[in-house]
């Protein structure tokens, strides 16, 4: 027939790589957008900063008590401030229109909730890890417990980004959405905190971390299979 | 090429929004080298049934096929061949004419001819934009983005929600042009407009949405 | 025999068949908990340890139980609705909410009653009562979503995919959190493992069961009858009946 059609090319049926390569183009195209956009997804890592560098002076700087609640006190902050930037995950490309031309590729659905959530934890979850260390020493942390908490955050940060998606997709386009997001998500946050902010405990105390931080890994892996496509449907019931 | 013929069927179609129900019994069918003009008022469901055909949406009762099948079931290859460009554009703000272009045949798993690509935005009237980024781009300029992409991509349907909004007289002409031409090579095309539209030549199937509840349930 | 399932599956006749019902479940219900009652607090024997105060767990483990219980009921419907698109099933998951957040927090409330007590405390991380709040806090936040979301079919999917999120999390947050307690080795006395419970005790807690669950039928019914209503008020049978009553 004419040049129309051209498109559909047979060869590119069997292609086994073609859900990777369309999962690699969500995430670069979401890194894409937010380097053009640099103090968006800055504003959660000082949030980071911030309300850790608060607790210190509510509770008093006895390095003894700081040491005791630092583990937690972190892990706390990484959860807010993912649900802080957890909101725009969907909500902007949602308001351009560009999430229906996502969700009329031919590719799956699951693919642009995944490599979204992916990209969501390369932003904000490394950047937090880089921070990490310093925060650490704030809270007199020992280097053992300090590289014991960047660990626990390295394997804990995906799971916050992979639960959120499916409360970002589930709020998208509510009023008080953002409030919203937080009442829902942040129960099913709870295994994440037990097992991140316990490994480092378990570092302080002499017990052994190991065994939290394979838990956290089961829970990771979990949420890695059950997430995507839970936020996919949440995605399609959101924009009908 | 699939064996059955590029056909778009619509059966019984249903399609509620809200406590509403906006038509039932929708039954219509595009061949190729078609336009089907969807026609009706505010808030009658023009863009609901758009949605419906693209496969955003479900429908309440009936089906939408694409070369005989439903589309809930060969939606990778309904999708390959379609395109859409709805009420909001799917222009990404941070990015130049020609980045939203590679990223949109990106998601669509299309290869993108960056030569056609450029020749097309210069067609399309955005010459002088090239270099700029879509957020500094007027609203009817930002249309222009996307129906470059919709020409660029090269599918045999075309869903278009009110194409023409936006745009300035040129930028009419155009479309007009556009439609007429892809029709001509045997495209397919399903649009909405409210503006009057010089189609000469082009095998128009009117279609008219909302009438059958002429008394909307609800107040 | 072959029972027309189906036939109560449409919200019309289900409409009928739970006005039906709904008195009998209110009534054995209520008839149910003043024998419960009277067993909790005149027939059970004083607790030789922990004397009159464990007279509430005669409310607090019916609770707790239907807290959870609810939750599985609702994720239930949820998975059936997700599935067939069955109009009914999320308005059951949507009638069941509200009782089982009652009964979470009630929970949550008598078990600090009995806390204070026991641990000299109102309230202690325990494995137990943590999870129960937790729970609570899902209830509150699938009840937040609903109430956020005009659409009604939107609501009802998206609040069916929070609660089957929720069901699988759940064990794994009770999981973590009974986890978490034995590490930091808080006060846990065992609250099932009641030394040697007299069977009267376990009586009074069987009725107060049962009268837990026949309140929340009857109130789930109760509810689904008034959603129906609200969601068929366009068609036929709604407006017939409207006019009958008026």
């Amino acid at each position: 027939m004419t040049a129309l059609a051209t498109h559909y090319d047979p060869t590119r049926e069997n292609d086994s790589f073609s859900p990777l390569r369309f999962l690699w183009t969500v995430i670069r195209r979401d890194m894409l957008l937010a380097a053009r956009r640099r103090g968006d997804w800055l504003t959660s890592q000082f949030f980071f900063v911030m309300v850790v560098s608060m607790f210190p002076l509510g509770i008093g700087p006895e390095p003894e008590v700081l040491r005791m609640v630092g583990p937690g006190v972190v892990w706390v902050a990484a959860l807010l401030a993912s649900l802080l930037s957890l909101p725009r995950l969907f909500a902007e490309d949602y308001r351009d229109g560009s999430l229906e031309q996502m969700l009329l590729s031919p590719e799956p659905t699951v693919l642009v909730t995944l490599g979204k959530a992916l990209a969501h934890w390369c932003i904000y979850g490394i950047p937090l890890l880089l921070i990490t260390p310093l925060l650490g020493v704030q809270f007199s942390l020992p280097a053992e417990a300090i590289g014991v908490l960047v660990i626990s955050l390295l394997i804990g940060t995906p799971i916050l980004s992979l639960l959120g998606s499916i409360g970002a997709a589930l709020t998208l386009g509510l009023r008080g959405g953002g409030v919203l997001l937080t009442l829902l998500i942040l129960p099913l946050y709870v295994p994440a905190l037990i097992f991140g902010a316990g490994a480092v405990d378990g570092a302080l105390s002499g017990i052994g971390y190991s065994a939290h931080l394979s838990l956290l890994a089961a829970f990771l892996v979990l949420t890695l299979m059950v997430a995507p496509w839970v936020a996919a449907s949440a995605l399609k019931v959101s924009i009908e | 090429m699939p064996e059955t013929p590029a056909k778009l069927t619509v059966h019984d179609l249903a399609c509620a929004r809200g406590e509403r129900t906006l038509f039932t019994g929708l039954d219509f069918e595009l061949n190729v080298g078609q336009l089907l003009l969807v026609r009706g008022g505010n808030g009658r469901g023009k863009t609901s049934l758009l949605r419906l055909l693209c496969g955003l949406s479900s429908p309440l009762d009936g089906e939408v096929r694409w070369r005989g099948d439903p589309i809930r079931r060969t939606r990778d290859v309904y999708h390959r061949e379609m395109t859409y460009v709805g009420h909001v554009n799917g222009v990404k703000d941070d990015l130049t004419p020609l980045e939203n272009l590679r990223m949109a045949a990106a998601i669509a798993d299309r290869p993108l001819d960056e030569a056609h690509a450029l020749e097309t935005l210069k067609r399309m009237g955005l010459e002088r934009c090239l270099d700029l980024p879509a957020r500094v781009l007027s609203f009817g300029q930002r249309r222009r983005v996307a129906l470059s992409g919709l020409v660029v991509a090269g599918a045999l349907l075309w869903i278009l929600d009110e194409p023409l909004t936006g745009l300035d007289v040129h930028g009419v002409a155009l479309v007009e042009t556009l439609l007429c031409q892809h029709v001509a090579q045997g495209g397919m095309v399903v649009m909405t407009t409210h503006q009057p539209l010089a189609l000469d030549g082009v095998d128009i199937v009117p279609l008219m949405v909302g009438e059958l509840s002429a008394a909307p349930g609800g107040q | 025999m072959s029972i027309a399932w189906f036939k109560y599956s449409s919200p019309a006749t289900f409409y009928g068949l739970a006005g039906k019902l709904v008195p009998w479940f209110g009534w054995s219900a209520g008839i149910l908990t003043l024998i419960g009652l009277y067993i909790a607090f005149f027939l059970a024997p004083t607790d030789f340890q922990q004397g009159e105060a464990y007279r509430v767990i005669f409310i607090h483990v019916p609770a707790a139980w239907m807290s959870m219980f609810i939750y599985m009921v609702m994720a239930f419907w949820s998975a059936i609705g997700l599935a067939w698109n069955t109009r009914l099933s999320f308005m059951m998951s949507r009638a069941l909410a509200p009782t089982g957040a009652l009964f979470a927090f009630l929970s949550l409330w008598t078990g600090a009653f009995w806390g204070k007590p026991m641990w000299g405390a109102w309230w202690v991380w325990d494995a137990r009562l943590t999870s129960a709040l937790i729970l609570f806090f899902l209830y509150v936040g699938i009840m937040a979503l609903w109430a956020a979301i005009d659409d009604r079919r939107r609501g009802d999917k998206a609040g069916a995919l929070l609660i089957l999120v929720g069901a699988i999390n759940v064990p794994i947050i009770y999981f973590s959190v009974k986890w978490w307690n034995t590490l930091h080795q808080g006060a846990s006395i065992s609250m099932t493992k009641a030394p040697s419970m007299a069977s009267l005790m376990l009586w009074g807690m069987l009725v107060m069961a049962i009268a837990a669950w026949f309140y929340s039928i009857a109130v789930a019914l109760y509810r689904v009858r008034g959603i129906i209503l609200e969601r068929e008020r366009q068609t036929e049978w709604v407006k017939k009946l409207l006019e009958a009553r008026s």
